[in-house]
């Protein structure tokens, strides 16, 4: 575990940068340290690898004191993030990303083969590791900058910035990525970001600090939204904290009609029996399950629905992944008020109202009920 | 006679290609004084501009030591080596060493110092040491401009390198001097000829150095 105690920077020219810190980094999970620019974020996170010595206060990780190891083993044992990835222009991908083992006194060979090996960890294709950095895009760097900092296989990433010089396309990917790989080697990370959607979906827990480097909060994302400690944080949560909330609240809570559901086959029968009072439209769906649109049920004429006259269904939401997030979106994008529930394949599952949706946020907050993150 | 006339004149003469004086010597000797010189003034000057570069530290003395150094008359600076270390190649090499430090020195810490930082700064957080930092990610970002500066410190060489014949040396200096005595302006010209042929010849050798030398992501990316 990484712990900074009451730790203060201040800088040659009188700058306080951080102002008595006290952070409890756990171990296997993502820390991410997000405020305004110029609240020491970055100060902060050079101190846990000494680039940049506390004026006050000590580190420690996993007991021992920062300041009493040798800086560069130090820093081997922590992969190093920057925002423009900061590659060695004239070393081809592949040197790139073998350098911190060819460091630690490893073959060329061994750490080439190494580096290869995290190229595909990290989503990168095999192909490109004799290119050189300016060969490849912003993105792709990045994911090199990632696979570099993993090559000795150290148990703390810090970060800094890493995805904000990419469009929010690509960040997304590369945020979605390092779930994925943070899932696989638990290490321990410290995220610097300035764009609180980012810690609120990568961080496990998240310290909001204030400029002049205080901490203003440290919480897990839930409860940041939930219960932020004061204006400042509010504040910088930003005006549609409730909605974010709600993408921690699975969907699976919402409870399903499956009734007002007809195939595009069905017999006026059929159509007669799924008719009920409470849902002024039937969804109509494709034989193979998927959803098609929406329609009042005296517009559809037994063995003769026509598919272009249907109303169109929105976004639907995927039951079993989804969050109430994208069931609330999905009911506000449909013209019907009525979102659609599929699952994996696409196959509707069933339909809920706006009503319905109002109603499984009052009980999720009625609960606290902040169940593991889900997507979307 | 025009220019073209003495040049074709003087390498056509069959007895300026063999014996004491003849092209081929007098080009050995130039290219002896001319590399010594170099080999010299990139001791000198690499390194410290290197370091000084890495540390970001004596900027200001750089300058200054490049700025009076170009106001020293070379040939002034050669008489004054023979008054006082008498005739050799000592008093020939201090001026050429004297020129081609400055270009040398200045864009090496140049070129140091206008490497992208955040290499150099991930280079460091990830635990490399400074004396590996300096050669293994500033180095070579900066060898393109560092190249350029011996380059012009090569060429400077070479065509001054003429003054070792003014103290009894050889060199291609001897055609051009020897030449102004007897009035032969053949031989003038031929001598001149040969000094600018061998500058095209550095600036040559210069690039075939740098395209082996250079990475290829440094020269594509710079
Ligand atoms: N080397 C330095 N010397 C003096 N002041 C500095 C130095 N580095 C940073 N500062 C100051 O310390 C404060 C915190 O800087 P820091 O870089 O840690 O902020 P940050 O939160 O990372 O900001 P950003 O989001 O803009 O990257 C700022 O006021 C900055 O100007
Ligand atoms: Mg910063």
């Amino acid at each position: 575990m990484i712990r900074i105690d009451s730790v203060t920077k201040r800088y040659p020219d009188g700058t306080v940068a951080v102002d008595r810190l006290s952070l409890e980094i756990p171990d296997r999970s993502i820390t991410v340290l997000v405020g305004p620019s110029g609240c020491g974020k970055t100060t902060t996170l050079r101190m846990i690898n000494r680039m940049v010595e506390p004026s006050e206060g000590t580190i420690t990780l996993d007991g021992v004191d920062i300041s009493r190891q040798p800086v560069n083993s130090l820093r081997r044992s922590m992969g190093y993030v920057i925002q423009n990835a900061g590659l060695f222009q004239h070393r081809t991908i592949v040197d790139n990303i073998a350098t911190v083992p060819r460091l630690l006194g490893q073959s060329k060979a061994r750490s080439r083969a190494r580096a290869r090996e995290l190229m595909e960890r990290v989503g990168l294709d095999v192909s490109l590791a004799k290119r050189y950095p300016y060969q490849l895009s912003g993105g792709q760097q990045q994911r090199v900058g990632v696979a570099r900092a993993l090559a000795a296989d150290p148990p703390v990433l810090l970060m800094d910035e890493p995805f904000s010089a990419v469009d929010p396309i690509v960040r997304k990917g590369l945020q979605e990525e390092l779930l994925r790989i943070q899932e696989e080697l638990g290490k321990t990370i410290v995220f610097v970001t300035h764009d609180i959607d980012e810690a609120i979906r990568l961080g496990t827990m998240v310290a909001v600090l204030r400029t002049g480097g205080r901490l203003a909060q440290f919480a897990p994302p839930a409860e940041l939204l939930s219960s932020p400690a004061d204006a400042f944080v509010e504040d910088f949560l930003g005006a549609d904290r409730g909605i974010r909330r709600l993408s921690f609240f699975p969907a699976q809570a919402l409870e399903l009609k499956k009734t007002p559901i007809v195939a595009v086959d069905s017999t006026a029968e059929q159509i007669a029996a799924r008719t009920t009072p409470e849902t002024p439209y039937l969804l109509v769906t494709g034989l193979d399950g998927r959803p098609l649109g929406w329609s009042e049920p005296e517009d559809l004429v037994a063995g003769d629905i026509d598919v272009a006259r249907l109303l169109p269904y929105g976004r639907p939401f995927a039951y079993g992944t989804d969050s109430l997030r994208a069931a609330l979106d999905g009911a506000v994008l449909s013209p019907t008020g009525w979102a659609v529930a599929v699952d994996d394949a696409g196959r509707a599952v069933g339909v809920v109202s706006q009503q319905a949706v109002g109603e499984a946020i009052r009980a999720a907050h009625a609960k606290g009920l902040t169940a593991a993150k889900v997507a979307g | 006679m025009n220019v073209l006339t003495f040049i074709h004149a003087f390498f056509s003469d069959g007895s300026h290609w063999h014996g004491y004086d003849g092209i081929p010597t007098r080009l050995t000797e130039h290219l002896h004084y001319s590399l010594q010189a170099l080999a010299i003034a990139a001791v000198i000057g690499l390194p410290i501009g290197l370091i000084t570069g890495h540390y970001g530290r004596g900027g200001n003395a750089i300058a200054l030591v490049a700025t009076g150094s170009r106001a020293l008359p070379t040939f002034g600076l050669l008489v004054l080596m023979v008054m006082w270390l008498g005739f050799g190649l000592g008093p020939v090499m201090i001026p050429l060493v004297v020129l081609a430090v400055p270009p040398i020195l200045v864009t090496t810490y140049e070129a140091v110092r206008s490497v992208d930082p955040s290499p150099v700064d991930a280079a460091r957080g990830m635990g490399m040491p400074e004396s590996r930092i300096l050669l293994q990610v500033e180095l070579p970002g900066a060898l393109p401009l560092i190249l350029g500066g011996l380059r012009s410190a090569a060429i400077q060489i070479v065509s001054t390198a003429t003054i070792a014949a003014y103290v009894g040396l050889g060199g291609i200096g001897r055609y051009i001097i020897d030449g102004l005595y007897q009035r032969n302006y053949e031989k003038v010209v031929g001598g001149a000829t040969l000094v600018a042929v061998l500058a095209l010849v550095t600036l040559g050798v210069f690039w075939a150095v740098a395209r082996v030398a250079v990475s290829p992501g440094v020269r594509r990316s710079g």
